[in-house]
């Protein structure tokens, strides 16, 4: 079933993102299948260059920490309110059910179990492959077309480390703590939402909804994050350093790079929480 | 196998984009010191050929030599030891547009040398100052004209001392004052027996600056020599060349 999924999430990310095949409805099936493995092939690779170049001396620390507080510190704000928006709406739809079924004293855990271990890290890392994919897709792209990224390879630049390497890096290193910022944004909404409805206080709220839960519902949920982060990073990087057709290249570029780290993201998320559920339950 | 003597020896290049044939078995060398212009129309490969001789992009075959360094075969990091000694002045001059044009200069320098802060600025202001830019050194590329543009990529193209430079189109849309500074700044390099590959299908810059000039069309080499040797050619191609260039 998940093989299945698989396949399927990939050949439609691919025919989505993939210029050369904007049209995969025209398109023979084995064009298509020829397209998508030797996008997925280019992608492999350069995600070998990028990982040999990360891990090679001397390492890009402060280019590093520019892209951190790029990605990171500034996506901020809106993982934050994602995931207060997230607390709000699911307290506000829940309680209405639980008190249906008379499990109202329920709603804390359910907030907190389901922005801990699912609403978090998927609205965290949708949120950032919009933001953060759309702006490496169009700077690098933008870059490309310009000649700017030829110009740093002409100054003896590795820019797989320098320009991607840094991104990918940011981006692994960005999405757990931004996850945890907005699990907790959500919690302190769920609890709003829910003492306007029926006043509570917090230390009661909190008591109820963490009661049982342990490292392993946190930690894994959390950790997925970084192959969110991962995925954002080379998706965006990849399209936006193979940009080409000017200008309209350039937006190709950006909407591709969020289209395909979003889908890519929905994708692993399936595999990575039944993973979860194998090794952790 | 070639002689170490040469900067720059290529021998039988062949590239090609798709069905596109853009260089035939392309052969040339570049004596130490030697200023040579690649002349031809647009669309003739001569841009293809500079990306070729920096490792911009790969030949389908033939072999690339730089000081005797066989480029074809190098991996990145090898590779970009060879283009620490290389310059490259991009048509479109390829700045860095959130840097400023001191920053610009600053880049080569803060990547490969280990200058202190104020030593990277001053040498950075002297480069600029070389190419007659002493003011605006703050502005970002956006901000500046494209005669300017293509002085701050000279200077930044000079930043390491290199032995080899290529040009790309070095005097492209600019002002016939404007190119003549560019050439005399050309020339100043040439003093100084820097290499230099011009790539132009401007012959009057040409002939004002280079040793050698080499003529291709469709991916061939028409003529290899002197001005004398391209006005003696009765190929159509560059006879109607020369008519063009008046």
């Amino acid at each position: 079933m998940i093989a299945l999924f698989t396949i399927g999430f990939l050949v439609a990310a691919v025919a989505a993102g993939n210029p050369t095949m904007a049209a995969p409805l025209t398109l023979p099936l084995r064009d298509l299948g020829l397209a998508f493995i030797r996008w997925l092939g280019d992608l492999g690779l350069f995600a070998g260059r990028v990982t040999r170049a990360m891990f090679s001396r001397p390492f890009e620390g402060s280019e590093f920490l520019r892209q951190l507080d790029a990605i990171g510190a500034k996506s901020l704000p809106l993982t934050a309110l994602a995931g207060a928006a997230t607390g709000v709406v699911v307290s506000m739809e829940t309680t209405d059910s639980l008190t249906r079924f008379g499990a109202k004293s329920m709603l804390p855990a359910v907030i907190i179990f389901s922005l801990i271990k699912e609403t978090g890290p998927i609205i965290t890392g949708l949120v950032v492959s919009g933001r953060v994919g759309a702006g490496i897709g169009a700077e690098l792209g933008s870059m490309k077309v310009t000649e700017q990224i030829d110009a740093m390879e002409a100054s003896a630049v590795n820019t797989y480390k320098f320009l991607a390497g840094t991104r990918v890096l940011a981006c692994i290193v960005a999405l757990p703590l931004l996850t945890l910022a907005a699990d907790v944004c959500g919690i302190l909404m769920g609890w709003v939402a829910d003492t306007l409805h029926e006043p509570v206080s917090l230390q009661f709220f909190l008591n109820k909804g963490l009661n049982g839960v342990t490292f392993s519902d946190v930690l894994p949920p959390t950790l997925k994050t970084l192959v969110f982060g991962l995925i954002i990073g080379l998706v965006s990087c990849f399209q936006g350093m193979n940009t080409s057709g000017g200008t309209e290249g350039v937006g190709r570029s950006a909407t591709s790079a969020v289209l395909l780290s979003s889908l890519f993201i929905i994708l692993a998320d399936v595999l990575l929480v039944r993973l979860i559920i194998v090794f952790f339950s | 196998m070639t002689s170490p003597k040469e900067a720059v020896v290529a021998a039988g290049i062949r590239k090609s984009f798709g069905k596109l044939l853009v260089l035939n078995g392309l052969d040339l060398s570049v004596a130490p010191g030697e200023t040579v212009s690649v002349l031809g129309r647009s669309g003739t490969g001569k841009s293809v050929l500079l990306k070729l001789l920096i490792g911009l992009q790969k030949p389908d075959a033939g072999s690339i030599q730089i000081d005797g360094d066989e480029i074809t075969t190098l991996s990145l990091d090898q590779l970009n030891e060879v283009r620490k000694r290389i310059g490259f002045l991009f048509q479109q001059a390829a700045l860095y547009d959130s840097l400023s044009l001191l920053e610009n200069v600053e880049f080569p320098l803060r990547r490969h040398t280990n200058l202190k802060s104020e030593e990277r600025t001053s040498r950075a202001r002297e480069l600029l100052s070389n190419v007659g830019i002493t003011s605006d050194l703050e502005k970002l590329p956006a901000e500046i004209s494209g005669g300017m543009k293509k002085r701050v990529g000279l200077a930044r193209a000079l930043a390491l001392d290199p032995k080899i430079i290529m040009f790309d189109e070095p005097t492209a849309g600019l002002d016939p004052v404007t190119a003549a500074e560019i050439a005399w700044l050309i020339l100043d390099l040439k003093a100084r027996h820097v290499t230099s590959i011009v790539v132009t299908h401007d012959l009057h810059t040409a002939r004002s600056i280079s040793d050698r000039f080499i003529v291709l069309d469709a991916g061939n080499v028409l003529v290899d020599g002197s001005f004398d040797d391209i006005e003696r050619s009765k190929h159509p191609f560059i006879v109607q060349f020369l008519k063009d260039a008046g």
